[in-house]
């Protein structure tokens, strides 16, 4: 006991590393993939095309390779090279990728609603872009917590990739301890530790469902 | 601009509607003046409903030309129908109020809310402005005590009252009815059929497709009857039924009476 009450200390530190990486990260990726997703479904087809080859390549690569070349290979990229620092760097990658999945929920989910609702506000005299904001998005919102639940648990999970750049995670915390003392214990209090995040996530995300269900259809 | 109040509160002349390579309106043609009713009825597939979402540009027309008290929605000529911009289309819309076969109600939203929705975020009202009237409305349409309610808790009944409650706080000049009882209940169609008929009493513009031979006959002062994409026989309600001329009005009204 007083061992892993001696570790706390780094892994604590290390917490805070990957709840900073899942925060920006959420708050960049979420906007950003709604945009895309409106993007995505919207009638100019160039636009929605180049949104298409984005989400392929996001999907279709490891975002571990996303954050390594924009780590490494960025700089040396003509025009819009930049070389950024290693969170920085990571951030950038979480949120453009965590941006594209999220971007395939939110089209599910706006896609989902019925047209009654478009045709109920376009004769009401809404535009589109009210429609969007006062009906759609609102009931969007109720029928993609669970995916987006599910996205952001995995995100969670996911910063653990950040080790690669050498920044001290949980994980990579841990695993320092791990080497340093010949023992395994560290590995089942970073265990713990993801385990009350997610159920910390979980929590809040039942939460908010009830919430949304009081209109329930 | 000239008096709107002689020009007729729709003129649609030989309106034109494909759907790929369907033609469902053949050179319909309607004119309306502002107070009357009228009935559209006729087998389903005969293009009453499209004809009915033509004029509030839910669909596009082919060609013909469309007039909401005198202001040019859509126009043809030399085969290209053109329609006005946006927000002259937007604006021309507001006349009419649309009550929808299935309601349409915002299920995020309570009964008074959607209410209140169109009134503030299409022409600004303030909510002490605009909730005074919706509860009017509401009372009007028998179902204050539901103003804090979600749709799903109403009834069909109630929900079709809201629609219309809804559509009227726009204070629009016609009323669109599509089908308003067809998805309900028998035993609830005439909360709603009553609601509309004290509307008719108000002196309401109101164009109702329907399959309420009842309620076109007492309440409408003219009925059109279509049948594969043509206005087949209209005339003064009395008249229509007493004694339609046209052999298919007959075939059709013997079926549904």
């Amino acid at each position: 006991m007083d061992y892993v009450i001696s570790i706390l200390g780094p892994l604590l530190g290390g917490t805070l590393v990957t709840l900073k990486m899942f925060v920006i990260t959420m708050a960049l990726a979420v906007p950003a993939g709604l945009m895309l997703a409106l993007a995505r479904i919207s009638h100019f087809k160039v636009l929605s095309g180049l949104v298409n080859i984005y989400i392929w390549l996001m999907r279709g690569t490891p975002l571990m390779l996303q954050m390594l070349f924009i780590y490494f290979a960025l700089p040396f990229v003509p025009v819009i090279g930049v070389r950024l620092p290693d969170f920085p760097a990571a951030v950038v990658a979480f949120a453009l990728n965590y941006a594209a999945y999220f971007a395939e929920i939110f089209r599910a989910g706006i896609q989902s609603i019925d047209r009654g609702q478009y045709e109920g506000a376009k004769v009401l005299g809404l535009t589109y872009s009210q429609t969007m904001r006062r009906i759609i998005l609102p009931q969007m919102i109720r029928r993609i917590l669970p995916p987006v639940s599910n996205e952001t648990i995995t995100l969670v999970k996911d910063t653990s990739l950040i080790y690669v750049l050498a920044m001290n995670d949980l994980l990579r915390a841990a695993r320092g301890i791990v080497q340093r003392d010949f023992t395994t214990s560290p590995f089942i209090v970073a265990a713990a530790f993801y385990l009350i995040m997610t159920l910390i996530l979980t929590w809040g995300f039942s939460r908010l469902e009830k919430r949304y269900a009081v209109f329930d259809e | 601009m000239p008096s709107s109040t002689n020009n007729p509160m729709i003129n649609a002349t030989d309106i034109h509607k494909r759907f790929g390579s369907v033609e469902v309106l053949k050179g319909v043609s309607l004119q309306m003046s502002k107070g009357e009713v009228i009935a559209i009825i006729g087998p389903s597939g005969s293009g009453k409903s499209t004809f009915l979402r033509c004029l509030n540009h839910l669909e596009t027309i082919n060609s013909g030309r469309i007039e909401i008290e005198g202001e040019v929605l859509a126009s043809t000529t030399d085969n290209t129908c053109t329609y006005a911009p946006d927000a002259q289309v937007r604006s021309i819309c507001r006349k009419m109020g649309m009550v929808f076969q299935h309601f349409n109600l915002f299920p995020h939203l309570t009964v008074l809310q959607n209410i209140i929705e169109a009134p503030m975020t299409v022409k600004g009202l303030s909510r002490d402005a605009i909730v005074p009237k919706a509860e009017e409305l509401l009372r009007k349409v028998d179902l204050l005590a539901k103003r804090d309610s979600y749709p799903t808790r109403l009834s069909g009944g109630q929900k079709q009252r809201v629609a219309i409650a809804r559509a009227l706080a726009m204070e629009p000049e016609i009323m669109l009815f599509d089908e308003p009882t067809s998805a309900l209940d028998p035993e609830l169609t005439g909360e709603v059929l009553r609601t509309m008929r004290q509307l008719a009493e108000e002196h309401m513009t109101m164009l109702v497709v329907t399959h309420e031979m009842g309620f076109a006959r007492e309440v409408a002062s003219r009925v059109l009857f279509m049948d594969q994409g043509q206005i087949v026989e209209e005339g003064q309600a009395d008249a229509f039924f007493a004694s339609p001329e046209h052999p298919r009005t007959r075939a059709f009204l013997d079926n549904m009476l």
